[in-house]
């Protein structure tokens, strides 16, 4: 009993790497929310609220990202989950986040449908990946 | 192994964003080639490094010279050649626009490096020639204090100043090197953002009108349809009462105007839109309609949509002018003057054009004057290469060519804008050159 409620403390992603991972997830939200209301209403100011929003959701996940490459290199094994999953599908959502933010840049509509249809697709694997680091933290999970 | 995965992404998006076009079918005159719009996942982006002119000079044709006729100007603009020779500058840099998006902040830092560091003069500089030897021994400060100034025109008594915020007036006596008092104002212009801030001017041949262009907010509304009320156009404003209307629209981008000789048609050079492609779309010269709406922003070259552009209008599209004459997609004109006989006989009927060059193109284009020959009023043939060597063949920039203006008395007026200097190119001998061809 007393080892292995020594582990389950120990198991689990850090704290604030937690909080980066976290915090671009409402960033992603809110830019597809917003080209949706781009596309929706064609005011010009949706979408440039989608690209800052996207480029600070960038700034949190690249950060997560590097906190979780960091770790798979290190072999933790504190870690629990399925640390290599996790960082493949963040790494998938970042660098397709980032095309998005490239897609973004395009002037007025020449944006679409591409920067809705990546909003979608990007937010999708941020919460999936937010899901898979945030597991870790499940102490019923550990066997 | 790790590692290279996001590093293979990197350059599979460099790779998208390459555009290679190796054929080379026209893109000048009146039918130019119109390729698909595209655009990768950065748009082309060139921007060529300025270097000092050393020991290198501007190239001009055999039987011509060139000269800088003044150096250290605080970025010329436009110059407008005086009844008894003097010649004005329009110093200034304008525009104010907020950066709205990332893409904002990325681009002016990267498109600051192909321009001066140096501080817009907001002013008039005069130029004097006192003896007639083509050596501008003169100079003063004509009028200072003023946003921007870029189009110049003169109607009798009164010297107008296109300020990128309102059109101006001084007094003017022959002669005078200063202006005797403060400008007075004509009317307030359209300003707010002023993405497009050179106001170009004109007068028409009985001085009655002034012609004021107007440049777009935005490439292609991406600020927004509200920011582009009375952008994109060219106004008639009444010389005397200030009054305006607008004269023509869908005019993306009108930096210079001028009036054609005898049949007091007025002309404009036309900046149009980018990120659509190295070869899309094409800048061009026009003899400009009254009324008439020349597509911008729902489409180019007549009745090819920009499909960027939302809400569309199909009645506009159906109703937009096609341009007169090409002049190549990026070179960016900004000067425009009407030749005459003392240039010389091959370049006696025509209209000399500056190219700036552009950040939108690889290779580059532009970034010379050229000479577009006229037959019975209207363009005819190809363009011919007056002064080159602003970029140089090691791709740096020298200078960058903005307003040209034509002396009556045989000579063709460039300004720079890189390297600060009015060039001065004539006929080495005016009789001899005028005999040969």
């Amino acid at each position: 009993m007393v080892d292995r409620a020594y582990r389950i403390d120990r198991t689990g992603i850090h704290p604030v790497h937690a909080f980066l991972l976290i915090s671009s997830v409402p960033l992603f939200l809110g830019g597809l929310l917003s080209d949706w209301a781009y596309s929706s209403s064609y005011e010009i100011q949706w979408t440039n609220f989608a690209s800052w929003l996207i480029a600070g959701a960038l700034v949190f996940a690249g950060c997560a990202l590097l906190w979780a490459f960091i770790e798979l290199l290190r072999g933790d094994r504190r870690w629990g989950g399925q640390p290599l999953i996790y960082f493949l599908v963040l790494l998938a959502g970042w660098v397709l986040g980032f095309v998005n933010a490239l897609v973004h840049a395009k002037d007025a509509w020449a944006k679409m449908p591409a920067a809705l249809i990546l909003s979608v697709i990007v937010t999708a694997l941020i919460l999936a990946a937010t899901w898979l680091g945030l597991s870790t933290l499940r102490s019923g999970d550990m066997k | 192994m790790r590692i290279t995965a996001p590093l293979a992404m990197f350059a599979a998006t460099a790779i998208l964003s390459g555009c290679g076009d190796k054929s080379d079918p026209v893109r000048y005159g009146p039918n130019p080639a119109l390729p698909t719009p595209h655009r990768g996942l950065l748009p082309t982006m060139k921007i060529a490094t300025p270097a000092g002119w050393g020991d290198q000079r501007p190239m001009v044709p055999p039987g011509y010279t060139i000269t800088a006729i003044a150096t250290d100007l605080k970025i010329p603009r436009q110059t407008l050649v005086l009844p008894n020779g003097d010649i004005l500058v329009a110093e200034g840099r304008g525009g104010n626009a907020p950066k709205l998006t990332p893409k904002d902040i990325i681009a002016s830092k990267l498109k600051a490096q192909g321009t001066t560091p140096v501080k817009g003069g907001n002013r008039l500089t005069l130029l004097r020639d006192a003896d007639g030897d083509g050596v501008y021994e003169g100079r003063t400060v004509f009028a200072e204090n003023l946003n921007a100034p870029y189009g110049l025109a003169l109607v009798g008594g009164n010297l107008y100043v296109a300020n990128q915020d309102a059109l101006v007036r001084f007094a003017y006596q022959p002669g005078q090197t200063r202006a005797s008092g403060p400008p007075v104002l004509v009317t307030t212009l359209p300003s707010a953002i002023n993405h497009h801030w050179t106001k170009a001017l004109t007068a028409s041949a009985d001085g009655r009108f002034l012609y004021v262009g107007i440049g777009s907010n935005s490439n292609i509304t991406e600020r927004g349809m509200n920011v582009e009320t009375d952008r994109a156009m060219i106004w008639q404003v009444d010389a005397a009462t200030g009054a305006h209307r607008q004269f023509a629209t869908g005019v993306r981008n009108p930096t210079a105007l001028t009036i054609q000789p005898g049949t007091g048609q007025l002309w404009a050079a036309v900046n149009e839109r980018d990120e659509i492609g190295p070869n899309l779309v094409p800048d061009y010269v026009t003899a400009v309609r009254d009324g008439g709406f020349y597509g911008w922003p729902y489409s180019y070259w007549g009745q090819h949509v920009d499909d960027r552009v939302r809400p569309q209008d199909a009645e506009k599209v159906a109703s937009a002018i096609v341009p007169d004459y090409a002049l190549g997609s990026h070179v960016a004109t900004l000067g425009l003057a009407f030749s005459n006989a003392a240039m010389g006989a091959r370049f006696a009927d025509g209209l000399f054009v500056g190219e700036h060059g552009s950040w939108n193109r690889s290779p580059p284009s532009g970034y010379r004057v050229i000479f577009v020959p006229f037959r019975a009023g209207r363009p005819a043939g190809p363009p011919i290469d007056v002064v080159t060597n602003f970029m140089g063949q090691d791709g740096k920039t020298r200078g960058r060519p903005v307003g040209v203006t034509v002396d009556p008395r045989g000579a063709l007026i460039v300004a720079d804008d890189l390297s600060n200097t009015i060039w001065r190119v004539a006929p080495a001998r005016p009789q001899a050159a005028a005999a040969t061809r």
